[in-house]
């Protein structure tokens, strides 16, 4: 070997060679140091049973298929899943446009996007119009309680972001504007629609 | 019963709801005694969950006593203090009986790609939560335990999910003696997840965020190494300069969808939701793993697509591990870690609200407020 070119390996930034880096801390540091340290060193000692057998002894299950929860309403359902599953939630059945809409998204896989985006669709035609159907009730929507925005006085809203270089900082300033934004913009196309509405209607 | 009723991205208030009643033989009502408020509750209250309607209450993280029974419940009785997996399962279908009982078959028609979550959206099988006064629990003789009377409120209000879910994802990080393990997040299932590192034999556990009293508090609750992102250019190489070059052998990312720390990124993911989340944590857990290592992955993320650097992964040959905990598998070896006193999940906790006060605790976590990390929602009725 030409000396010139050999190098201690202690020089050398440790995945050049293949020693592991030095230990910081021994065992006894760390056991002393960290209530419960190496108590699940062992990997038999983590939970990891019962796999790959049947064992309702630990599951408590006491049927080999459930019973059928009954079916008040046409439940829909993945067209990946072979059957209504036996169990399933019940609240807030599809209703309405944002109905139509989800009820259509449940014809496409999980694997399409389609299905995805019309379910998020489905949701924000969903919220509009509890939104407006709300303004025709005594409890209408209320975005300040709705909101939780009053806890930016009561906790500390302005102490918490500026005495911080938190990340997200850097994009406080439009936060506002892309959830307050669309109703804005709703609110505009509503009144303009309604102007025009009333133009049509005086001539 | 009162309830907390979601209104749209964003909106959330407590209405008057009739209370749950017996749907199927294996049933139960649970009147609520503590429900808590998780960052995963986040992506339902921002809308970027799929089919999450109008009307539904959320929460996966509860407590309470048994209020009725349906007929075929053998395991149960009224009275009983119980605690209740975040997962719905049926403990028999073919996945259950593998113990996956995160992907259970049996009780989520609208998708097969996850299990049943209490209120978590139709897409995880339109059950309401248990940020309400009282909730149905299907399969009560599967998922439900009895409180053990030695357990504080609170203690097993956590391991309901967050607990659980951060032990979780160190178990699945397949931590061997000696390991440094890096744990991207601060927030409760990260702090569990470093604090849980430990116990597996890590030999160096580093916690990584932008928001200075978490990092303090896993200082202090889980004896962790931090980092403050906001202070690096590149976190990435940080990591790797803090790892003697390697990288870390298991990185833990316990963000998910909301991830922050690129502009792009979080407003393509977690604002405008074109994309399944914002993969920043994920991204850099890829790239600040040694060749080889393995990615363990408990945030939570949308269905849709996310923009994530698979092409890194595959080329270090990294190991990517990943699931919803199947929490009742991890319940006996916690509960014996928080006997012997390793374990203190409720030292987390900074809030503690009543349920008219939720609209107040979701806009408070979700903004980082108050040095909030857990907050814990109290029934009247309780």
């Amino acid at each position: 070997m030409n000396e010139n070119t050999s190098t201690s390996t202690t020089e050398l930034d440790r995945p050049y060679v293949a020693d592991k880096p030095a230990v910081r801390e021994t065992d006894d540091e760390l056991r002393a140091r960290i209530p419960g340290w190496g108590a699940d060193l062992d990997p038999a000692d983590r939970p990891a049973v019962p796999r790959e057998r049947y064992a309702p002894e630990v599951t408590g299950a006491h049927w080999e298929f459930p019973d059928r929860q009954p079916e008040p309403y046409p439940r829909e359902r993945s067209i990946e899943h072979g059957m209504l599953t036996p169990v399933f939630g019940t609240v807030a059945p599809l209703h309405g446009v944002s109905g139509a809409i989800r009820r259509y998204a449940y014809r496409y896989s999980e694997g399409r996007a389609a299905h995805w985006l019309l379910l998020i669709a489905g949701d924000r035609v969903d919220s509009f119009g509890a939104h407006v159907k709300s303004l025709a009730t005594l409890h209408p929507d209320n975005p300040v309680t709705e909101t939780g925005v009053l806890s930016e006085v009561r906790r500390h809203g302005w102490s918490s972001r500026v005495r911080s270089r938190r990340v997200d900082r850097s994009h406080t300033w439009i936060d506002p504007i892309l959830v307050a934004g669309p109703w804005v913009a709703t609110g505009v196309v509503a009144v303009m629609l309604a102007r025009k509405a009333v133009a049509l209607a005086r001539r | 019963m009162k309830a907390m009723v979601y209104r749209g991205p964003y909106k959330i208030r407590v209405e008057e709801k009739d209370i749950p009643r017996i749907e199927h033989p294996n049933d139960a009502i649970i009147r609520v005694t503590k429900a808590a408020i998780c960052g995963s509750d986040l992506h339902l209250y921002h809308g970027l969950m799929p089919d999450t309607r109008v009307g539904m209450t959320f929460g996966h993280e509860f407590i309470g006593v048994v209020h009725e029974v349906g007929p075929s419940v053998e395991n149960l009785a009224v009275g009983d203090r119980v605690m209740v997996p975040f997962n719905i399962y049926c403990g028999s279908c073919y996945f259950c009986a593998r113990g996956l009982y995160s992907n259970c078959h049996n009780v989520n028609p609208n998708a097969t790609a996850v299990g049943g979550i209490y209120g978590y959206s139709h897409t995880c099988g339109g059950y309401d939560g248990g940020q309400a006064e009282y909730v149905r629990v299907p399969f009560a003789d599967v998922g439900p335990s009895v409180i053990p009377d030695w357990l504080d409120d609170e203690d097993a209000l956590l391991m309901t999910d967050a607990l659980a879910t951060g032990y979780f994802g160190a178990q699945l990080g397949d931590i061997r003696h000696g390991d440094t393990v890096v744990v991207l997040g601060a927030g409760p299932v990260g702090l569990y997840a470093a604090k849980s590192a430990w116990l597996m034999g890590a030999g160096r556990v580093i916690v990584i965020d932008h928001l200075e009293y978490r990092l303090a508090k896993a200082r202090e609750f889980a004896h962790a190494e931090t980092i403050d992102f906001a202070e690096h250019d590149d976190i990435v190489v940080t990591m790797k300069r803090t790892t003697d070059n390697l990288g870390a052998d298991v990185v833990i990312d316990a963000v998910g969808a909301e991830a922050d720390g690129n502009f792009t990124q979080h407003l393509t993911g977690a604002k405008l939701k074109l994309q399944g989340g914002s993969p920043i944590a994920l991204n850099w857990a890829i790239d600040g793993v040694r060749k080889g290592g393995t990615v363990s992955v408990m945030g939570a993320y949308g269905p849709i697509f996310s923009a994530v650097k698979f092409g890194d992964a595959m080329n270090k040959g990294l190991t990517l591990r990943m699931n919803q905990c199947p929490v009742k598998r991890q319940w006996p070896r916690l509960l014996e870690h928080i006997r012997n006193g390793y374990l203190k999940p409720s030292d987390i906790v900074t809030h503690r609200l009543p349920l008219e006060a939720i609209g107040e605790g979701y806009h408070m976590f979700s903004a980082k407020l108050d040095g909030c990390i857990k907050t814990i929602i109290t029934m009247d009725a309780a």
